[in-house]
């Protein structure tokens, strides 16, 4: 071994309990950085990846100005041609039309206004979740009948059950008095109250006639196989819209603000947190490095007197500290992945999650991955701070005189 | 007695300030540990506090009563058989000043151009106001006058959507007892505005007796609503309100009524406890450094007292105190930094650049850091509590020296 390093090794054990207890507050930080990391990267990854495929998709065409007024006259003409022209040319299936319009729902005895959107019952069922948690029924077959699916909440509220009748008024696409009895084919639990109160779908093909939409419909969904696909596909998307229409492409961030907004939101709060851990870390590592020094300064003149520059001593300083860091970030590493292991295992929860988490579309137990980059980027961190806290103790040593040194106690 | 506690003091005091560079360090890193407990507790505190309050504004009340079967079917179906001037009479025993009947329906509106699904409230304008309810802060035109005003309050948001404007007509539609439709034309005669998007594109107010008469329901409501002085002891007005009409109808406090606000009050509560908790145990592993330190730094002169007759105990004590001593001037600093901090911050932070992130937890645009007292002793009790502990060992050890031993050490 490397004399230096050797040196360094030695001096590191030379306190043996200051050592193991500076490290020790870095494998706390480091190990809790890797599972709070963990957790909220994972989260937002379900997050997103629960509230897209529910219903929004990662993309939609639609009428400029419709997604934030989404009025009945904001429309996409002709949607069902332009929804097949994409799924050829993008050679995606995960392609699907839809309309929407407000109406007042009416069973025997209980009437909701909400909001109906009229889906293709071949195409919907690959880009949103809903028709696959129809758990009662089934979701709608036939392009054209007079059916509709609803939410277990709905369901409840409007006293129905599989084969009732609901009546439908509402406002056509013009204006005018729009009405339909349908039959409820389907109920679905997503076990999102908000979904299963808002949400009930109807055939496209009857939606059109009923809201007197012409052809024409509000919204074509597009999903792609992950989330990095999407930039290239809105791309080729945009591109195949009729030259003549002001149609617009947007992605999930411009249709669900919130959802990436709440993100940014938590990464900065949390990062906040993070941030005065590692400051906290710092400082413990400036306290021991620093008392090593000043325990040294004796030696330091002798070696420095024979001849040692102050550059050397200063390296050795920061090889010590780069020896406790990385000690620390591989023991800090493996305890915060051996905590997520099993957290992944067993799941984590916290009272009163399960409230929040619905908020979220998230499950009231999550099961946190570790992965490489939440293994490694909160001890990296940890690992820079420390060595930049050893940077003060080791260039004190510039100043050091020698024979001042020696004289020192 | 009070000798030895002073000389123990001045000892401890002296001593904390022999290696002056490492206590400054050591008191830096809990000054910003505390600071940091303080700082984000207060602007957490704030956040919820805010979307509490905004919460109960929009119940509104902190304890509400319903028909048994209302709020699994909240339908015109299951109402409350109470008059105004029955639940007068009932509050006029007690100091229940702050109360509102309200009929509360789904509802359709439709404007000439566009329709949408809203809850229309019936309500008395007079006792809104009492409650500071949501629909008070009138924006455009003027509020309802009475509970016959034949006009209609819609959020600002709705009137965008619905493309309408105050003294243009819209039409709500609902459903009387027989399921037959209840419909009428109303004015707008305000717009009012809310801290959520969601309250003004959801809420629409009318006068309770007219919507009474629309709905074909006498003097029925579906709710009454009741306001106590503090959101966070509702226990005692909650208990009042059961025992008058407990028999015959479901009353609920504010906490079950919204389960999500519930539980973000206890959720705050559980992660103020362990945010402190966690920096106190980052801080730890450098309070306890340094404290070996000073031990380490000083066997030989700890043997020589003890040699010299002084008390184990004398020294257990020294040790406690340098600690104590170094983690009271943290505080101190931490505490006024903290609340240098949050003072220039009192008119609120703009996080409108989030702000439909923050609509999903429910939380408004403008973060309003609350410094409460009671969590600014929750940090420094942890802080002392904790730092007492774990200065334990350390001092243990230091009383234990073996004189002789201690003395020799080189």
């Amino acid at each position: 071994m490397n004399i230096v390093l050797r040196l360094a090794w030695r001096n590191l054990w030379r306190q043996s309990r200051r050592t193991w207890l500076t490290i020790g507050a870095m494998v706390f930080s480091n190990a809790l950085l890797v599972f709070m990391i963990s957790i909220q990267f994972g989260m937002y990854d379900l997050m997103i990846d629960n509230t897209l495929k529910a219903f929004t998709g990662h993309m939609q065409v639609q009428a400029p100005g419709y997604k934030d007024d989404h009025k009945i006259r904001q429309v996409v003409p002709d949607i069902e041609r332009l929804a097949d022209t994409l799924r050829q040319a993008l050679e995606l299936e995960t392609v699907s039309a839809r309309g929407a319009a407000f109406a007042l729902a009416s069973s025997e005895d209980r009437s909701y206004g909400l909001q109906i959107f009229g889906v293709d019952p071949v195409h919907e069922q690959l880009v949103s979740s809903i028709p696959g948690l129809v758990n009662q029924g089934d979701f709608l077959r036939d392009n054209d009948a007079a059916e509709i699916i609803i939410g277990k909440v709905l369901a409840k509220n409007l006293r129905v059950g599989l084969g009732d009748e609901l009546t439908l008024l509402g406002s056509g696409r013009d204006g005018s008095f729009a009405a339909g009895v349908v039959n409820v084919t389907g109920i679905f639990d997503s076990g999102v109250p908000d979904m299963d109160r808002s949400i009930a779908e109807v055939p496209l093909g009857y939606f059109q006639d009923t809201f007197f939409m012409e052809g024409a419909g509000h919204e074509i969904v597009i999903t792609t196989p992950n989330l990095a696909g999407i930039a290239p596909i809105l791309f080729e998307a945009e591109n195949l819209l009729p030259a003549d229409s002001d149609l617009v492409v947007h992605d999930w961030v411009v249709l669900q603000p919130g959802l990436k907004q709440a993100i940014q939101a938590d990464i900065s709060s949390a990062f906040f947190m993070y941030g005065v851990l590692v400051v906290l870390v710092a400082f413990s590592v400036l306290n021991t490095q620093l008392m090593s020094v000043l325990e040294r300064t004796h030696e330091f003149g002798i070696v420095m007197s024979l001849g040692l520059t102050p550059g050397r001593l200063g390296r050795l300083v920061i090889l010590e500290t780069l020896m406790m860091g990385a000690i620390g970030m591989v023991l800090g590493a493996l305890l915060g992945g051996l905590i997520t292991l099993w957290f992944g295992w067993q799941g984590f929860s916290y009272p009163g999650m399960d409230q929040m988490a619905a908020n979220f579309n998230l499950p009231d137990r999550f099961y946190p991955q570790a992965t490489l980059l939440t293994l490694t980027i909160g001890p990296a961190v940890v690992f820079l701070g420390s060595v930049l806290s050893a940077l003060y103790p080791a260039l004190r040593l510039y100043w050091l005189h020698p024979v001042e040194a020696m004289r020192a106690a | 007695m009070m000798n030895s506690i002073k000389i123990v003091t001045i000892l401890a005091h002296r001593n904390l300030w022999r290696n002056h560079r490492r206590t400054i360090v050591m008191v830096a890193a809990i000054s910003i540990g505390v600071w940091a407990m303080i700082f984000m507790t207060a602007l957490m505190r704030g956040m919820v506090n805010d979307m509490i309050r905004d919460g109960i504004r929009s119940l509104p009340g902190h304890v509400q009563v319903h028909d048994p079967d209302f709020r699994n079917d909240p339908s015109v179906n299951n109402l409350l058989a109470l008059n105004d001037s029955e639940i007068s009479s009932a509050f006029a025993k007690t100091k229940i000043t702050s109360w509102a009947s309200r009929v509360k329906v789904p509802a359709v509106i439709s404007s000439e151009r566009e329709s949408r699904g809203v809850t229309l409230f019936g309500v008395n304008p007079a006792q809104e106001k009492s409650l500071n309810a949501i629909g008070n802060d009138i924006v455009e035109g003027h509020g309802l006058e009475g509970t016959d005003d034949p006009g209609v309050v819609i959020g600002r948001k709705m009137a965008e959507k619905l493309e309408t404007r105050v003294g243009k007509r819209v039409v709500l539609m609902s459903q009387d007892p027989e399921n037959e439709i209840a419909d009428r034309g109303y004015r707008v005669v305000g717009l009012f505005k809310a801290q959520l998007a969601a309250h003004e594109e959801s809420m629409v107010f009318a006068g309770k007796s007219t919507v009474q008469a629309m709905l074909r329901i006498d003097d029925q409501v579906s709710e009454v609503a009741v306001m106590g002085e503090d959101y966070r002891s509702v226990d005692d007005i909650y208990k009042k309100v059961d025992s008058m009409f407990g028999d015959q109808a479901e009353v609920l406090p504010w906490q079950e009524l919204d389960s999500y606000l519930g539980s973000m009050l206890k959720v705050m509560d559980g992660f103020v406890l362990v945010w402190m908790i966690v920096i106190f145990l980052a801080l730890s592993f450098g309070l306890v450094n340094t404290l070996v330190m000073a031990v380490f730094e000083r066997v030989r002169e700890i043997g020589l007292m003890l040699a010299l007759g002084m008390r184990p105990s004398s020294i257990l004590g020294q040790i406690i105190v340098e600690s104590i001593l170094l983690l009271a001037i943290g505080l101190l600093i931490g505490n006024v930094l903290a609340l240098a901090s949050v003072v220039p911050l009192r008119d609120g932070i703009d996080i409108s650049a989030v702000a439909e992130g923050m609509e999903m937890f429910g939380a408004s645009s403008m973060l309003y850091p609350e410094m409460e007292w009671r969590d600014v002793l929750m940090a420094n009790v942890v802080v002392l509590t904790l730092g007492f502990l774990a200065s334990l060992s350390p001092a243990w050890r230091a009383s234990r020296y073996d004189p002789i031993e201690a003395i020799t050490k080189v």
